[in-house]
């Protein structure tokens, strides 16, 4: 008699499961992906949905407020701004400036803050304490205050805002990177990929970045939300983003003054801010809980 | 240890000289400062004279040290706006700055421990994911719109608390509040996932086993522990307290440093703004210099390390 040797078995023990395997495995996050996912069409669909041009004003219909008081009109659903500007218009134009400044930014302060960290924590010694010393300092450096002062120095503009984002913010991932690269360092298969004769730049690009890219791939989540709440309060505080384009921030500092008359202005824009950045912390920590589960402190 | 405390000190230094010469080259990049001090109408002798006078003619070298030199004494020069020594509006406004900061951290203590730790022991039950959306929601929520919020409703429609301004006790639980808020999130996620930790290692087991009571368990035992990671981020905490500072002082007209900032920054005054940013930095760089060495204390690992 032939015993099948695979009979009653139903499924072959995995060795180390695919980091990515396990985020299909632990059912997706709908609330955090569908705001993320609206708030994206919007940015890209702006101009053909939006009710008006966002940068039209007409002073005849100032402070107009949302539809469901007696005295709004479907004409602006959000209501209008000081200058008679639709409200809704350019929420949905201020999205386009929010999210890009938030994705850019990221992408370029992760880009460089890995960067630093992989070589940080590859070469270490002398290396390793001059760039981590940099690093310090560059952490120590409030980032509010040194886009504040470009924005005087340099004037006022998007770019402006990034890099001065970007500038600081490259130091936290430089600093999670190198750690996590520093216990890759003492791990069998980098040592077996040195005296295969691997040099600096594959040991780094092949097998040290693939292992940090799950860190990566969390922080930047979380940290796309943190970017876009210090834009928003740049643009706030007139170091943003220039008028007239619409901006979140600015939207709500030209409110300000009139929030007793016309809550409206100030308020949506406020709560666009709220979902988008709760849309990506959410996301984040699902990332977290799902790819990395020891990063709780990021 | 010694060797430790001395490396530390040095690594601060050398974050503020790196700092101070970023501050100087910023302050130089706008163009040439005498545009913003002299009038419309001012000669080409004016200017040299004026550029003389206040040694802008000397190499950026010789400038840079005497910059330098004249900040470590606490001179900054004069503000361009408020025609006064900038020392004198800093003495001013930073103890206005420092009680508002260490109200608001009083404030997210007092909310970030009880639910970091009640987050932790009674974990899956409502309680932690009442904590959970609170600290989500706390790092969501844009703090300039909080303010505002709390602007009109708590104080102007209900009139419940000042709006702005320093008038006793009262006028500081809104921009306190406002402040704090924003750590809370933070500390709190620390201090449940440090707990979560603690509270399942192998001597708080033993010390469930030996029968001491669960209370001491978990305030004594195990909160002692995860207070590492917390002490670790209070400086990081600090300097995001210190730069929010700026919007919440300008939204609730608070007489502080981060307020001065704004003001320096929308009148081009850059002796206000290089003393605000060196200050700032200063009083971060200090206190992420205790935190090290409190840290060190609390845990002998770090001292022994590298």
């Amino acid at each position: 008699m032939r015993v099948d040797p695979m009979e009653g078995v139903t499924a072959l023990p995995v060795a180390e499961p695919r980091p990515w395997g396990r985020l299909r495995a632990g059912g997706l996050p709908v609330i955090p992906l569908g705001i993320i996912t609206t708030f994206v069409l919007i940015a890209i669909l702006a101009p053909l949905i939006s009710p008006a041009d966002p940068e039209e004003q007409s002073l005849r219909n100032r402070f107009r407020p949302p539809v469901w008081d007696e005295r709004g009109s479907w004409q602006h659903p959000l209501g209008t701004d000081r200058l008679g500007r639709d409200m809704l218009s350019r929420i949905f134009y201020g999205s386009r400036v929010s999210l890009t400044a938030g994705v850019v930014t990221v992408l370029l302060a992760s880009a460089f803050g890995a960067a630093v960290g992989l070589v940080a924590g590859y070469y270490g010694g002398r290396v390793d304490a001059v760039l981590m010393r940099l690093t310090d300092a560059t952490m120590s450096f409030p980032v509010i205050l040194l886009a504040l002062i470009l924005a005087v120095t340099v004037g006022p503009s998007f770019a402006n805002v990034v890099v001065a984002i970007a500038v600081i913010l490259w130091a936290r991932y430089a600093r999670v990177i190198r750690g996590q690269v520093l216990t890759l360092m003492e791990l069998d298969f980098i040592a077996q990929a040195r005296i295969a004769g691997a040099g600096a730049w594959r040991v780094i690009s092949r097998h040290l970045l693939p292992n940090t890219l799950n860190t990566l791939v969390v922080l930047v989540t979380l940290q796309i939300g943190y970017v876009i709440i210090v834009e928003a309060s740049l643009s706030f505080l007139g170091a943003g983003i220039p008028p007239p384009t619409p901006a979140w921030g600015s939207m709500i500092a030209e409110g300000r003054e009139f929030v007793t008359s016309a809550w409206w202005v100030s308020f949506f824009p406020g709560l666009a801010i709220l979902l988008v950045v709760l849309a990506f912390n959410l996301l984040g920590d699902w990332l977290r809980d799902t790819l990395d589960p020891k990063l709780r402190q990021l | 240890m010694i060797r430790f405390v001395l490396s530390r000190v040095l690594q601060s230094l050398v974050a503020l000289a790196i700092l101070s010469v970023v501050v100087f080259i910023l302050a130089r990049a706008t163009g040439d400062p005498l545009h913003l001090i002299l009038p419309m109408s001012a000669s080409e002798e004016d200017y040299a004279y004026a550029r003389r006078y206040l040694g802008l003619d000397r190499p950026y070298v010789e400038q840079y040290f005497s910059f330098v030199g004249k900040a470590v004494t606490g001179d900054f020069g004069t503000s361009l706006r408020a025609r006064r020594p900038v020392s004198e509006l800093i003495r001013e406004r930073l103890p206005n700055s420092l009680r508002l900061a260490l109200f608001a951290m009083c404030v997210s203590l007092s909310f970030a421990f009880p639910l970091g730790v009640l987050a932790a022991v009674k974990k899956g039950t409502w309680i932690d994911r009442t904590a959970q959306v609170i600290a989500v929601l706390g790092q969501s929520l844009p703090t300039f719109w909080v303010a505002i919020v709390l602007v009109e409703f708590v104080a102007g429609r209900l009139q419940w608390l000042p709006a702005g301004g320093i008038s006793g006790f009262a006028s500081y639980i809104l921009p306190g509040f406002t402040l704090g808020w924003f750590v809370v999130a933070g500390m709190m996620r620390l201090l449940r996932s440090g707990m979560l930790e603690v509270l399942d290692s192998e001597y708080v087991k033993l010390a469930r086993v030996k029968g001491v009571v669960e209370r001491r368990v978990v305030w004594l035992h195990a909160l002692k522990n995860a207070l590492i990671p917390v002490v670790t981020f209070a400086g990081i905490y600090f300097a995001i307290l210190v730069t929010t500072a700026i919007v919440v002082e300008t939204v609730f007209a608070w007489p502080g440093l981060g307020r001065l900032a704004y003001e320096g920054i929308s009148s081009r005054d850059f002796p206000v703004i290089q003393a605000v940013v060196l200050t700032t930095a200063a009083i971060v760089a200090v206190v992420n210099l205790g935190v090290d060495l409190l840290y060190a204390v609390i845990d002998p690992r770090i001292r022994h390390a590298r």
